[in-house]
């Protein structure tokens, strides 16, 4: 475990943060992290004490389970009523609510619903109990599509009718498009998401450089990996210049996993999909391909769900914009706590409110 | 009967007449021995010196019964001790309360009754009563075992009970009895099937060597605790809440097995709150923080006992993390349960 204690060092820490005061000297500069894995990293281990001023780090949309949708949860709860299904899902999925409940609750009230580690298994308990439909909440980014795509693959090839797949699975670059092109949120530059671009290669953040004069920094999940990724960004602002770099080259490279891609095109298509808190972004959505529909369970099933509602005072919506905190919500640890949450950032353990919830609490 | 010939309980096993008795004898009293064989009426009749004693109960459920370094047996007798000795006191007595499922295998449960007796063996305390329930298939998971125990508080820890909340004062040390956590992951990886590839094992045990190695080394412990589910940030978090005072703990000094951390960063879990049987955490005068500490470390299960942090004037009510890259964090109690993460 040298490897991790070596990534978190103190006085490495401190020497980084000297170079970063010495690049940004007392300008502003606002740094979105996208990837929920980053924010709890910046919380988790006291990242903006060792920051300068200047430096200002805005939480972005990266948490997949604080995006994905009410009407999704309503729907996956509609159909763990049907007699005969399995609802298969990610254990953080569990706590999300949706209009009325949450998958947690209706398990408690006797629902079917299974806690699993990756969608091979939720396979395998279609091919034991072929008796049951089972179906697997298939939420994510770049980084869990693959592995969903290669399920839905296997499941076609050994014919498991039983085996269908509820999507709402999102692509990154669609949502950081949405969010310089809507100029709600002046961001100066992206930490961009390590494990994304380990699938995707760095390609798919040019435009942001290009079209949109603004830096972009993979960077890996450790402190000091993103200390040298906002150096790196902070260069890149004192020097003027926009392009795509990367600091998780132990990880990532350049053209990422072709094998995934090449996956992921076979087996999904995009599609327009809603954001909780957001709306709908124009293809930033992953739907699964016609040749595999009979493993889509929104297809295989006939469900209709109404129109769901978010409570009215939540904020989630700008949250994930990164245009206010936590800490500007009316409900955030008030009405609003993990042990019962009202709005989606606070359900999973790396959604924004969540995190400030953790760990940056005022007493 | 589904082709099996092992035997197993059956309802008739819990309707109090002869299968019942000779179940009771062959399993219980046959493994308690002792006290249990010597009292066979509705009461054990015990003899405590008068005065003080503490007294406690504790409900077990565990999935999977059996996990590597402890079981179910282990857990229920440990888990009564171990609430009793870091009140200070020594554990004397347990009761054991079963509550088997129809269908549960005979020989199982001659295994959890075994590994209860060689527990409270080690423990130094007699299983001196007990009651057996069997419920229908469906209506229990197995077995759940309740213990409730007796302590005394005699010997050389006489007077050197911990005082409690109220006695802690800023400046006081934080003490933790060796590495956190190893409860926890040896439980999950046992019920998912995952295996992290080491030796890793429940620290399940009797404490009573560590409370009464630092009450001699101290006669003004401020406060023990078992920091069993929730881990070490939800006992910390219990010390603090309400109080005026603050805990600050500093990461690096922590005491984490690397497998712990390892399998703690693959699933998404903070070592700080995974479950321990088998540590005590302590506040004492920091005077005597050396000396507690290395009387920790001269008993087997404390040698990796180490001190973590110290208790504070400013930020009070919440327990406070100095990260090991420098900069600092709340450390909240645990908030609903630990799911693993989807990336």
């Amino acid at each position: 475990m040298k490897y991790i204690a070596e990534f978190r060092n103190h006085a490495a820490g401190a020497g980084l943060a000297a170079m970063i005061r010495e690049a940004v000297r007392g300008r502003v500069i606002r740094i979105m992290e996208i990837c929920g894995g980053h924010t709890i990293t910046i919380f988790k281990s006291g990242l903006r004490e060792l920051l300068p001023e200047g430096v200002r780090l805005i939480s972005g949309p990266g948490c997949p389970v604080c995006v994905t949708h009410n009407t999704f949860i309503d729907h996956a709860i509609a159909l763990s009523a049907l007699p005969g299904v399995t609802i298969t899902s990610f254990g953080d999925m569990m706590r999300v609510p949706g209009s009325a409940s949450s998958l947690q609750k209706e398990k408690a009230r006797g629902a079917d619903i299974r806690i699993c580690y990756s969608p091979l298994d939720a396979l395998e308990i279609a091919r034991t109990e072929p008796g049951r439909k089972i179906v697997f909440l298939g939420i994510g980014f770049e980084t869990t599509a693959p592995g969903i795509a290669a399920t839905i693959k296997r499941a076609y090839s050994e014919g498991l009718r039983n085996f269908t797949v509820l999507g709402a699975m999102k692509t990154v670059p669609a949502a950081m498009r949405a969010l310089v092109a809507g100029g709600e949120v002046g961001i100066d530059a992206f930490i961009c998401p390590g494990h994304v671009s380990t699938i995707t290669g760095l390609g798919i953040y040019e435009f942001l450089a290009r079209d949109f004069n603004t830096p972009c920094v993979v960077s890996g999940f450790e402190p000091l990996d993103m200390l040298r990724a906002i150096h790196m960004i902070a260069l890149q602002l004192k020097e003027g210049r926009a392009a795509v770099e990367n600091q998780y080259t132990r990880t990532a490279s350049s053209d990422g996993n072709p094998k995934a891609r090449a996956i992921l095109d076979e087996v999904f298509v995009p599609c327009d999909v809603a954001w909780r808190g957001i709306g709908v972004i124009p293809g930033s959505g992953l739907a699964i391909a016609p040749a595999f529909g009979a493993h889509d369970a929104s297809a295989a099933f006939d469900i209709r769900v109404p129109e769901s509602h978010e409570h009215p005072l939540c904020i989630c919506g700008d949250i994930m914009r990164g245009m206010r905190t936590p800490h500007e919500c009316g409900l955030f640890a008030k009405a609003c706590t993990p042990e019962n949450p009202v709005g989606a950032c606070m359900v999973s353990d790396e959604g924004s409110c969540a995190t400030y919830y953790k760990y940056a609490r005022p007493a | 009967m589904n082709g099996s010939t092992k035997p197993v309980i059956t309802l008739a096993h819990g309707n109090g007449g002869s299968l019942m008795h000779k179940l009771v004898n062959d399993v219980f009293v046959r493994a308690f021995g002792g006290t249990l064989a010597a009292n066979p009426a509705d009461s054990a009749i015990l003899e405590i010196n008068a005065g003080r004693i503490a007294f406690t109960t504790d409900s077990h459920v565990v999935t999977p019964l059996f996990f590597p370094g402890g079981d179910i047996g282990s857990l229920a007798v440990n888990g009564t001790v171990n609430d009793l000795a870091v009140m200070g006191a020594r554990p004397v007595y347990l009761t054991c309360g079963m509550i088997i499922e129809e269908g549960f295998p005979v020989e199982t449960l001659e295994r959890i009754a075994a590994s209860m007796a060689a527990s409270a063996r080690a423990a130094g305390v007699s299983i001196a009563a007990g009651d057996t329930k069997v419920v229908e298939k469906g209506a229990a998971d197995g077995i759940f075992i309740n213990t409730s125990g007796i302590g005394v508080f005699d010997g050389e820890a006489m007077g050197r009970a911990p005082r409690g909340l109220s006695s802690i004062r800023p400046g006081d040390a934080v003490i933790t009895s060796g590495t956190i956590g190893d409860h926890g992951i040896a439980i999950y990886a046992g019920r998912e099937g995952i295996n992290f590839e080491t030796d890793l094992k429940s620290d399940c045990a009797p404490v009573t060597a560590l409370t009464m190695a630092a009450m001699s080394a101290s006669p003004n412990i401020r406060i023990m605790r078992d920091p069993t589910r929730g881990g070490l940030a939800t006992t910390l978090g219990e010390f603090a809440a309400g109080q005026s005072f603050g805990i600050e703990i500093d990461e690096t000094r922590v005491p984490v097995r690397d497998d712990v951390a390892g399998a703690c960063e693959l699933l998404g879990f903070d070592p700080l709150y995974v479950a321990n049987e088998g540590k005590i955490v302590l506040i004492v005068p920091s005077a005597d923080a050396d000396s507690v500490a290395a009387a920790l470390r001269k008993i087997p299960i404390g040698a990796g006992a180490a001190i973590i942090g110290r208790v504070t004037g400013d930020h009070a009510g919440t327990v406070s993390l100095r990260t090991a890259v420098g900069g600092h964090r709340i450390v909240d109690m645990l908030a609903g349960d630990m799911l693993p993460r989807i990336c």
